[in-house]
């Protein structure tokens, strides 16, 4: 066990895990954080916290992270190269890790191209990889960037993310295999829309050992109408949306679409579950967070275990 | 002009270790004005890999040759025939000529022999100092002739940080502080007001922050 986090403890006892997503407010409004908390608290092993999502400033994920801790909800922070060079991230994960947050997700980030301060400039003085890394040494060696020893270290669970759907396909596990060299304990992947894309993906994992190495939870979210489905399908890069996810959208009446489209991520939950590799799920439902109970029930996934 | 300096001969003998026919290929532009990758250069690198790997028992091979600009299609054909012949290509261009040739010759291996350091001049004999920083949306005109985009540390927009010390930066004592430059020749100028406009925060999309940029003339193109 490297940190003992709830998330942690429920992957190393064998169950399928069962994460959300929380993304904090474009404002300093507390308020929307604890009715989040809310709708997901008892659902979910941990919650993670977007960081500065598709390059929209919104409030930090850190404090957010501890706002959950005091909802008794288990954070997942968000760390992305972005915004931060190497000294503020490691000055912020040690208040972090203070702060009793557990586990951290590191990220490259979306390019501030795609958000709301287009103009801005992007540090991306480490990437993803460098990232991993350097928090794993943090971690485990009590080091800085730099070298330095750290007295008190910050302790994680340390996550990645993995796209099973970008190119060069074939690169894709090697990738995944690089980021738990780098330090990845657990990987949360790409939304899955492409079944048995993933599967195939998975497959060479497996086959890689990968899976005995690092706790892949499968990356999964609600399609709320037609109209996202089409926009995920042609307007977002690294995501694989097959026309009959669409169709099955189309087929139902209009009101009837968002319930289509709960029963339809509880299946593709199901569906990776009878994966081999596969160690659970991360659901991701950003504002619409009251879905999370409802999917998790369809798919048989609560109540969750007590570690 | 593009400015650049030679790497060290460690280091590009190790990267040069798998390779029995190596050809060394200078470019007769940016480079050779900076002293650093032009026909001369190529000469004397030549001479001590020749006599570095001669010690060291190695049958190596360099041969030599420069092209006048190598960060244009026509003048890598010329060479056609010679870099076909090594096993790889060491390009003592800056690094729009290693990537050209490496573009143009996709089955060979291609390595940079020098560091593409800056956009700058030689403001004396064997002095080159940075002077551009590309940055693709240009401030000269509200600071006096002096980039601070290029030549301060922290590319201050707004006057000088509370490191400026006699007209020195913080950062290296031997540099300028560019916002004194900038204030002494804006008081020259009788521009002095300037200094107290705000500049808000800059356009970085312009900058490689934006991506990879590309200029697109569709009055040019045949």
């Amino acid at each position: 066990m490297k940190v003992g986090s709830n998330l942690e403890k429920v992957l190393a006892a064998g169950h399928f895990a069962a994460t959300g997503e929380l993304g904090p407010p474009k404002s300093a409004d507390a308020e929307v954080i604890r009715k989040k908390a809310g709708l997901l608290r008892g659902y979910v092993d941990a919650v993670n916290i977007t960081d500065n999502q598709t390059a929209i400033v919104r409030m930090s994920s850190i404090s957010v992270g501890v706002m959950l801790l005091q909802e008794g909800l288990e954070p997942t922070i968000q760390m992305t190269c972005r915004d931060r060079n190497r000294l503020a991230i490691q000055a912020d994960l040690l208040g972090a890790a203070a702060l009793g947050i557990p586990n951290l997700l590191c990220l490259t980030g979306d390019h501030q191209s795609f958000g709301n301060h287009a103009t801005a400039r992007g540090v991306y003085d480490l990437d993803s990889m460098q990232l991993l890394n350097m928090v794993r040494a943090m971690r485990d060696d009590k080091q800085f960037a730099c070298g330095e020893e750290i007295s008190v270290e910050p302790r994680f669970f340390i996550g990645a993310a993995s796209n099973p759907f970008a190119d060069p396909f074939d690169f894709r596990p090697q990738r995944l295999a690089n980021k738990i060299a780098a330090g990845a304990d657990f990987v949360q992947t790409q939304l899955i829309y492409n079944v048995p894309k993933f599967a195939e993906f998975m497959k060479r994992v497996v086959d890689m050992g990968l899976h005995e190495k690092c706790y892949i939870l499968a990356g999964v979210g609600p399609i709320k109408s037609v109209g996202m489905a089409r926009y995920m399908q042609n307007n977002v890069p690294g995501l694989d949306v097959p026309e009959d996810i669409v169709a099955r959208l189309k087929g139902v009446p209009k009101e009837e679409v968002r319930q289509e489209g709960l029963k339809q991520c509880a299946e593709i939950i199901q569906q990776c579950r009878e994966i081999p590799g596969v160690a659970g799920v991360h659901v991701m439902a950003i504002e619409w967070e009251a879905a999370v109970p409802q999917i998790l029930e369809l798919a048989g996934l609560l109540p969750r275990p007590q570690v | 002009m593009i400015k650049a300096k030679l790497k060290p001969i460690a280091e590009i003998r190790e990267m040069l270790a798998p390779y029995e026919k190596v050809l060394i290929l200078g470019c007769g532009t940016c480079v050779t004005i900076s002293f650093a990758g032009g026909e001369k250069e190529v000469g004397l690198l030549a001479s001590s890999l020749r006599i570095a790997e001669a010690m060291n028992g190695q049958a190596k091979t360099f041969a030599e040759a420069t092209v006048q600009r190598q960060c244009e299609w026509e003048f890598l054909d010329e060479v056609a025939e010679q870099i076909n012949r090594a096993d790889a290509v060491l390009s003592l261009a800056c690094g729009i000529g290693v990537q050209a040739l490496a573009e143009r010759y996709p089955d060979k291996v291609i390595l940079p022999g020098v560091n593409t350091t800056f956009l700058g001049m030689a403001v004396e004999h064997g002095v080159l100092v940075e002077r551009c920083r590309a940055c693709g949306d240009c401030v000269l005109g509200q600071t006096a002739g002096i980039c601070p985009i290029a030549r301060c540390a922290k590319n201050l927009l707004n006057g000088p940080c509370g490191g400026s010390q006699e007209g020195k930066c913080e950062v290296n004592p031997e540099l300028d502080c560019a916002w004194q430059l900038i204030y002494e020749r804006l008081e020259r100028l009788g521009m002095l007001d300037r200094m107290n406009l705000f500049q808000p925060p800059k356009d970085w999309s312009k900058d490689y922050d934006g991506g990879p940029r590309k200029i697109v003339r569709e009055d040019l193109r045949l």
